[in-house]
C-alpha cells in the first residue's frame, strides 16, 4: 500500500506541473504584469514610472521564463516563473499583490472554513443517507414518490436563495442568530450554526436523489433477492446488505471533497462575512488579487488529488477485496 | 432602412444550435430506431409538461435573440442616417409597454404609489411629503384606495377571457390536428384525449399548454396597467427584466454545450479508439483540467478577460456588443472546465465499443479510423451526449447566477437573474424591505430549472439502454 501510495504521488508531479504551467500562462502570458499594474493603479493617467516601480515591488519586472542576463542557475532562477510558481511546490505562496503573507493568511484562515464545512460534511452526508433510506424502505410507495418530487425541487432552488432566505428568517425575523460575523473560541458556535445549517439542507435536493439511486441499484441485486428469502427483514437487509455494498459509490462522491473542504464555501462565508478562505478567496477575485487567486488554484488542485489518493484508500476499508498493489 | 439588424456573437451561435438541432430532428424523422426514445419520452407525463414549459422559456429566449437597432431622426443636412446605439429585440417590441414605462425609482408590485415619499406640489402652492403617484402603474385610476379591489378584479376577468378564448382555440386546433393524423372524426379524437387512449398524454400537454396561455393573458393584461413584480431602483419593470433574463440563463446552458461538444466528442472518442499514448496524453490533459476547482479557474480567466476588455475598450461599439462578448467567453470558460466529465464517460464508452464484434469486423475489413468512428462509433454515443447536455443545463443555468453573484459572471449591464440576486442583497437591508427583484427572479428561476431536471429525467429514462 505504501507504494502504491508513492506511486500516486508521484504521478500527481506532472498533474501540478500542468496546473502549474496552465496558472501561469493565463496569468503571467495573456495577461500580462503591465495590464495588471494599470488595472491596480486605474485604467487612465498612469505613468509608465509608476508602472515600473508597481511591477519591481511585486517582483513582476524579472524575465518570464529566461533570465539571459543572469549568471549560471540564476539564468532559470532570477525569472517571475521561478519566483512566483516554482516556489509554489514547496507550498511557499509570497505575498500578495497588497503585499500580505499569503501562506499566514491561510493557516489563520483556514480554521473558520473548516468550522463550517466539516460538520456541514458530516452531518449532510448522515441526514442524506437516512433520506435516502427512508425514500429506499417505502419504494414504490407515494412516500417515496413525495420525497423525490421534494428532492427534485429542492434541488432545483439555487444555493444563494437558500442563504438568503435562511438569513432573512433566522437572523432578522426570529433574531436567534447574528446575521453575520465571527468569534474565536466556543462564541464562533452561534455565528457558524446558520451556515452550517443551510449548507446541510441545500444540499438535501441532490444528496438524497443521488443516494437514493445507488440504494435502489444495489436493492434489485441477487444477493438481496436471497437475504430477503433467508427471512430477513427490509431493515436488516438494508442495513446489513444494502448500505455495506453501496458504500463504494457513496465514498466515491463524498471522500475526494473532504480535502476541499479546507478551502470553505465560497458564497456562505462571504455572505455571512466568516473570515475563511472563501471569502478570502472572493475578496481578492473582486480585488483583482491575482497572487492570491494564483495561489488557491494551486492549493485547490493539491488538496483535490490528495482527495483522490484517499478515496482509493478508503476503498480497502470498506471491501476487503479491493488490494492497493 | 427602417432599422439595422444586429447579429451579436451569441445570436449566431444560438442560430447555429438551432440548426444543428434541426438537422438531427430531420435525421430522426426518417429512422424508426432513433424515434423510438423519443415517443418514449413523449409518453410520460411529466416529460411532456416540462417540454412544454421549456418551450415556452425557449420562445422567449428566441424572440429576444433577433436583434436590431432603430434609427434615430434624420438630422437636417445629414448624407447618411444614424442609428440608435441602443440594440433592442423583437422581444422588446412585443412587450413595448413594459420596457417603457419607467418609474422614478422603486415600486411595490400592483403599487399606485412610489415606494419613497417625496416633496409634492399641490396645485395651490402648498408642498406636501408623501408618496407620489406612479407615472404609469395604476394611472388610470382616480382614487387607487377605493377603485383598485375593483379595477384588478376586472382586468383579471378580462385576462381571464382571453385566456379562454385562447385556450379553446388551442384545444380545437389540437382536436383537428389529431383526427387528421390519426384518421378519426374530431368527436372520436376529443375522446381521444379526454379520456388518454392515445400514447401521447394530450391531456397534460393541453393543461399544461393551457396554463402557459392563462400566465401569458394575465400576465398581459395586468402589465399594460400595473408593474405585475414592481419597479427596480431606477424605475424599469422588474417582470421585463426577469424575461429579459431568460435569454441569459437559456444561452448559458446551451451555448456551452456547443462549445464543449467538440472537444469531448473528439478527445474522448480518440482517447478510447486510439489509446496508447493518445489515450495517455488526453487523460493528463483532462485530469489536470479537473483538479483545479472549477470556480477558480473561471473566476480566473474571467478576471483575465475583464482586464483584456478594459485595456481593449475602442472593440466595442455598443454596450451590448461589450456585453455580449462577456457573455460569450463566459460560455467558453464554462465548457472548457465542464467537458472533462463528458469526455471521460465517452471514452470509456468509446473503450467498450472497441472491443465490440462489429468494430473488429470494420477493422477487419479494411475501413479506414475515420469511417469506423463516423459510422460505427459515433452513433453509438450519441445517448450518452444526448443526456449529459440536458442534465448539464440546469447546472449551468444555477451556476450562472452563483458566478454573477460572485462578480465574475456576465456584465452587470446585462440583464440576468445572478445580477438580480445580487442586486438584491442590498435591497433587502431596506426597511420595508425591498423584496419583488429577489421573489420574481426565484420564481422564475425556479420554474425553469424544475422542469428541465423534470425533463432531463426523462430523457434520461428514455435513452439509457440500461433504464429499460
Amino acid at each position: 500500500m505504501i507504494n502504491y501510495i508513492l506511486r500516486r504521488l508521484l504521478y500527481a508531479i506532472p498533474i501540478l506541473i500542468g496546473v502549474n504551467l496552465l496558472t501561469f500562462t493565463l496569468f503571467f502570458v495573456v495577461n500580462t504584469p503591465d495590464n495588471m499594474a494599470r488595472i491596480h493603479l486605474g485604467v487612465k493617467h498612469v505613468t509608465p514610472d509608476a508602472i515600473a516601480k508597481w511591477k519591481h515591488e511585486r517582483g513582476y519586472d524579472k524575465p518570464l521564463m529566461w533570465n539571459g542576463a543572469a549568471e549560471g542557475a540564476q539564468k532559470a532562477a532570477d525569472t517571475i516563473f521561478f519566483e512566483k510558481s516554482v516556489r509554489m511546490f514547496a507550498f511557499d505562496f509570497g505575498r500578495s499583490d497588497e503585499g500580505r503573507n499569503i501562506s499566514y493568511d491561510i493557516r489563520t484562515r483556514m480554521w473558520p472554513s473548516l468550522a463550517i464545512a466539516l460538520p456541514v460534511f458530516a452531518i449532510g452526508l448522515l441526514v442524506n443517507i437516512t433520506f435516502a433510506m427512508l425514500m429506499a424502505f417505502f419504494r414504490a410507495t407515494y412516500i417515496d414518490f413525495a420525497g423525490v418530487v421534494l428532492c427534485v425541487a429542492m434541488m432545483s432552488i439555487s444555493g444563494l436563495f437558500y442563504i438568503i432566505g435562511g438569513q432573512y428568517l433566522i437572523s432578522k425575523l426570529l433574531h436567534l442568530t447574528p446575521i453575520s460575523g465571527f468569534d474565536g473560541g466556543l462564541n464562533a458556535f452561534k455565528f457558524v450554526v446558520l451556515p452550517m445549517a443551510i449548507g446541510v439542507i441545500g444540499g438535501i435536493g441532490a444528496g438524497s436523489r443521488w443516494y437514493r439511486t445507488i440504494f435502489l441499484e444495489e436493492a434489485t441485486r441477487d444477493y438481496v433477492r436471497t437475504a430477503r428469502a433467508k427471512g430477513l427483514s427490509e431493515l436488516a437487509v438494508l442495513f446489513g446488505h444494502v448500505l455495506k455494498n453501496a458504500m463504494i459509490p457513496i465514498l466515491t462522491g463524498a471522500v475526494v471533497v473532504i480535502p476541499l473542504l479546507f478551502m470553505g464555501s465560497l458564497i456562505s462565508e462571504s455572505f455571512f462575512g466568516i473570515p475563511g478562505l472563501g471569502s478570502y478567496t472572493i475578496d481578492a477575485i473582486n480585488a483583482q488579487d491575482f497572487a492570491i487567486v494564483r495561489a488557491m488554484v494551486f492549493l485547490g488542485s493539491v488538496l483535490y488529488i490528495v482527495g483522490l489518493i484517499l478515496t482509493d484508500i478508503s476503498y480497502t476499508l470498506v471491501d476487503p477485496r479491493i488490494r492497493l498493489e | 432602412m427602417l432599422f439595422k439588424p444586429v447579429l451579436l456573437w451569441t445570436d449566431g451561435l444560438l442560430w447555429l444550435l438551432l440548426a444543428l438541432v434541426g438537422l438531427y430532428a430531420w435525421r430522426v424523422r426518417r429512422r424508426e430506431h432513433l424515434l423510438q426514445p423519443w415517443r418514449r419520452l413523449l409518453r410520460s407525463r411529466s416529460g411532456v409538461a416540462s417540454a412544454m414549459i421549456l418551450l415556452a422559456f425557449v420562445a422567449v429566449g428566441v424572440l429576444d435573440s433577433l436583434h436590431f437597432r432603430l434609427p434615430l431622426d434624420k438630422q437636417a443636412g445629414a448624407a447618411e442616417r444614424h442609428y440608435s446605439p441602443e440594440v433592442l429585440s423583437v422581444f422588446d417590441l412585443l412587450v413595448g409597454p413594459l420596457r417603457k414605462q419607467a418609474e422614478k425609482t422603486y415600486s411595490a408590485p400592483f403599487a399606485t404609489r412610489l415606494y419613497a415619499k417625496e416633496t409634492i406640489e399641490l396645485p395651490d402652492g402648498r408642498q406636501l411629503r408623501d408618496y407620489p403617484r406612479l407615472k404609469y402603474g395604476g394611472a388610470h385610476l382616480s382614487d387607487p384606495a377605493t377603485q383598485q379591489a375593483g379595477d384588478i378584479a376586472a382586468i383579471a376577468l378580462q385576462g381571464g377571457v382571453w385566456a379562454l378564448v385562447a385556450g379553446w382555440g388551442a384545444a380545437l386546433a389540437l382536436v383537428l390536428w389529431l383526427a387528421r393524423r390519426r384518421r378519426v372524426s374530431p368527436g372520436a379524437a376529443w375522446r381521444l384525449i379526454r379520456q388518454g387512449g392515445d400514447e401521447i398524454p394530450w391531456r397534460t400537454f393541453l393543461g399544461t399548454v393551457a396554463m402557459l396561455i392563462l400566465f401569458a393573458c394575465l400576465a398581459a393584461a395586468f402589465s399594460a396597467k400595473y408593474h405585475i413584480f414592481g419597479t427596480d431602483k431606477v424605475g424599469q419593470d422588474v417582470f421585463y427584466l426577469t424575461l429579459k433574463s431568460i435569454r441569459t440563463g437559456l444561452m448559458i446552458g446551451t451555448l456551452t454545450t456547443l462549445v464543449m461538444l467538440p472537444f469531448a466528442l473528439l478527445l474522448g472518442i480518440m482517447a478510447g479508439y486510439f489509446r496508447g499514448w493518445v489515450d495517455d496524453v488526453i487523460q493528463y490533459v483532462y485530469t489536470t483540467l479537473n483538479s483545479i476547482p472549477g470556480v477558480l479557474l473561471i473566476a480566473a480567466a474571467v478576471l483575465i478577460l475583464q482586464v483584456y476588455m478594459d485595456s481593449n475598450q475602442d472593440l466595442f461599439d455598443t454596450v451590448a456588443a461589450r456585453a455580449d462578448i462577456r457573455l460569450l467567453f463566459l460560455c467558453i470558460i464554462l465548457g472548457i472546465t465542464s467537458w472533462t466529465g463528458l469526455c471521460r464517460l465517452l471514452r470509456g464508452e468509446t473503450l467498450k465499443l472497441g472491443e465490440m464484434e462489429f468494430v473488429q469486423a470494420a477493422t477487419a475489413f479494411g475501413v479506414g479510423h475515420f469511417r469506423i468512428i463516423a459510422r460505427h462509433i459515433l452513433p453509438n454515443v450519441m445517448h450518452i451526449v444526448l443526456i449529459s447536455i440536458v442534465l448539464d443545463f440546469s447546472g449551468l443555468v444555477l451556476a450562472e447566477a452563483v458566478l454573477s453573484y460572485v462578480g465574475v459572471g456576465v456584465d452587470p449591464t446585462m440583464q440576468s437573474w445572478g445580477n438580480m440576486i445580487n442586486g438584491a442583497r442590498l435591497e433587502m437591508a431596506r426597511e420595508p424591505m425591498v423584496w419583488w427583484s429577489l421573489a420574481a427572479a426565484f420564481v422564475f428561476m425556479f420554474v425553469l430549472v424544475l422542469s428541465a431536471n423534470l425533463f432531463s429525467d426523462r430523457v434520461r429514462d428514455a435513452f439509457d439502454p440500461r433504464m429499460k
